[in-house]
């Protein structure tokens, strides 16, 4: 990423190598310092105690029995792990996409189609300050059986359901997300449409480039890393959605809406370590790898890129 | 002749174009607009329901709520304003229920000392990621990303662990310590430290400003948005948090509002909205007060480097 900027700026002409090698960092051993409180906190709280996670996922549970991968199969063989498992991955691929376009439509209207500024634009960011617990009121109010929704819907002569006990609480926990998140997103697309220059713009209309060519040939490719920050952070704030599922329905939840939060969750009460600590290990794994894939595809499209040009 | 008759048809043709595209420029902005203005309500309308509501008296809240908050029979009726408002679930909840005033406090002590916490621990770490190249420092930004895509529920198990031996289970620090080394922070600030030209800082080093100097008088103030950025958004995410303190904390006596409120949901329907109001408020304030920060703060995290 901090290359790309490099390939960047070296198409200006006259940039000075010197303050470039600032804009990295400097070679300077004495920076390290300033990272110090951070490291022995993240160290002392989260990667030595992790070690010990690992340890414990080999073992029994009482005593120092060690049990190799026992944990582990136990883990994979249960079967409310791999609904976990497939209701959080079903969640990240229905919301990711859907969140990730509504809020990209929404920064195109906002800041492209009607230019809008301030408050207007501000609003859509108000979700994230209603705390959980005071959202959920207005949700149950919405949703319940004996709610809102279903009263309208007899009104209109439609047929009443429970919204929150039947496979339509995955949507319900779907449009949560996306109500609390859309603001978020859209600061972050916005940003990044900010950020390209309005004069390619121009010269491609010169060019006779239309709508459609522009966004395909300017639009999208300079968006792809504001894309993926976006991403990124939506797919961290996806798991906050917990807090939601959790307090409408508590720690047994509809079976669409059981996540890989609600079983930890529920290990953790029934003191189950060994499993929490065989899941972690994996969880972080794939989770690792999945990063580290995407660190070595960006840096080998750095390096073609280098190439190329 | 020809060529005279040529000119003035494609005169014709390009005004009827223009003519055409102004027709669905028009058409567009029309849609924009419709979008806008029904996704704002959607975003704002919860937020007018539960303020609106607050004023409702005990009984017409049961009265009209009774089905969904308190069991009993028929459908919840829809209000948008009531029909007696009041500012009894205020009176009460602030006079009449020490329980509340203790969750409240809980709430405000852990933020707080989560926020400033990262103020010493993250915003240092992000001017050290962004500003300095170290041996390592590629690896040890990798585990920091990791560490803040992991789920609270993943780390939750290290961090158990540690506040156990530490004998800190069930006491304010088992929430405030985690809280204060995330990640998340340094990530977002890094990007903003990142984009202070590095010639500022040269002239700086030129006219002999140490290390720390140039964090301090350089790094902060123009990095201010981020730092207001991340402390918003921590106080948006501790003063919510339900994972950390339902794991962390037994006691009643130590539990956050954002616990206490869906307790008093199902005890005492009147006065949960009044409590969610108040819950809300602090936060609202916060993020109107900041709200230019925060969003440059936001927008910084999600442009190029």
């Amino acid at each position: 990423m901090k290359r790309r900027r490099t390939l960047h700026r070296k198409w200006i002409p006259g940039w000075r190598s010197r303050s470039e090698s600032l804009c990295q960092g400097r070679r300077e051993w004495k920076g390290v310092l300033f990272l110090i409180p951070s490291i022995l906190g993240t160290g002392g709280f989260i990667f030595l105690p992790f070690l010990d996670v690992i340890r414990r996922s080999f073992f029994r549970a009482s005593g120092n029995g060690f049990v190799g991968l026992e944990n582990y199969v136990s883990v994979l063989r249960n079967e409310a792990f791999l609904r976990a498992v497939k209701n959080t991955a079903k969640f990240m691929a229905v919301c990711l996409p859907l969140l990730l376009l509504l809020s990209l439509l929404a920064a195109v209207v906002v800041g492209q189609v009607l230019k809008i500024s301030g408050i207007l634009k501000t609003g859509f960011l108000i979700p994230m300050a209603v705390p959980a617990a005071s959202a959920v009121v207005f949700f149950r109010l919405v949703f319940d059986r004996n709610g809102w929704l279903n009263g309208m819907l007899e009104a209109f002569g439609g047929e009443a359901q429970d919204w929150l006990a039947s496979d339509s609480a995955f949507a319900v926990l779907t449009a949560c997300y996306i109500w609390k998140n859309l603001g978020y997103d859209m600061i972050l697309w916005l940003a990044g449409l900010s950020a390209i220059p309005k004069e390619q713009y121009e010269a491609a209309r010169v060019q006779g480039a239309g709508e459609m060519q522009c966004f395909r040939y300017i639009t999208l490719p300079q968006l792809a890393e504001t894309g993926f920050v976006t991403a990124l952070l939506s797919f961290i704030n996806a798991f906050r959605v917990f807090r939601e599922a959790y307090l409408i329905a508590g720690d047994y939840p509809h079976e669409s809406i059981y996540m890989l939060q609600h079983l930890f969750n529920n290990w953790f009460t029934n003191l189950d370590i060994q499993k929490m600590t065989a899941a972690a290990v994996m969880l972080v794994l794939i989770t690792g790898g999945v990063l580290l894939g995407n660190d070595i595809c960006t840096e080998y499209m750095r390096r073609r890129d280098e190439r190329r040009g | 002749m020809i060529s005279a008759q040529n000119i003035c048809g494609e005169g014709m043709r390009e005004e009827a174009e223009r003519e055409s595209r102004r027709k669905s420029d028009g058409r567009i902005k029309i849609a924009a607009w419709v979008f806008l203005i029904l996704s704002l309500f959607l975003m704002v309308f919860p937020l007018f329901v539960l303020v609106t509501d607050s004023f409702l008296g005990s009984r017409e809240i049961l009265e009209r709520f009774g089905p969904v908050l308190a069991g009993t029979e028929g459908r919840a009726e829809f209000v948008l304003f009531p029909q007696y408002p009041t500012l009894r679930a205020y009176v009460r909840l602030l006079l009449d229920s020490p329980d509340f005033f203790t969750a409240f406090w809980n709430s405000a002590f852990q933020t707080g000392m989560v926020l400033a916490g990262q103020l010493v621990v993250a915003v240092p770490g992000a001017w050290a990621f962004a500003r300095y190249r170290f041996p390592g420092k590629r690896a040890l930004w990798f585990f920091y990303m990791l560490l803040m895509i992991l789920p609270f529920q993943v780390t939750m198990v290290s961090g158990y662990l540690v506040l156990n031996t530490m004998g800190l289970m069930d006491t304010h620090w088992a929430v405030i310590l985690p809280g204060i080394f995330s990640t998340l922070p340094v990530f977002i600030l890094k990007k903003t430290f990142a984009a202070i030209p590095g010639e500022i800082l040269e002239a700086a080093e030129m006219d002999g400003a140490g290390e720390m100097r140039m964090f301090l008088s350089i790094g902060i103030p123009l990095g201010r948005s981020g730092i207001f950025s991340i402390l918003i958004l921590g106080f948006l995410e501790y003063w919510n948090a339900i994972e950390q303190p339902m794991t962390f904390l037994k006691s009643e006596a130590l539990k956050p509002l954002s616990l206490y409120l869906p307790d008093i949901t199902a005890s005492d329907a009147a006065v949960s909205f009044a409590a969610s109001i108040i819950m809300l408020f602090p936060a609202l304030f916060l993020f109107f007060s900041g709200q230019e920060y925060l969003e440059q703060g936001i927008a910084a995290s999600g442009i190029k480097e």
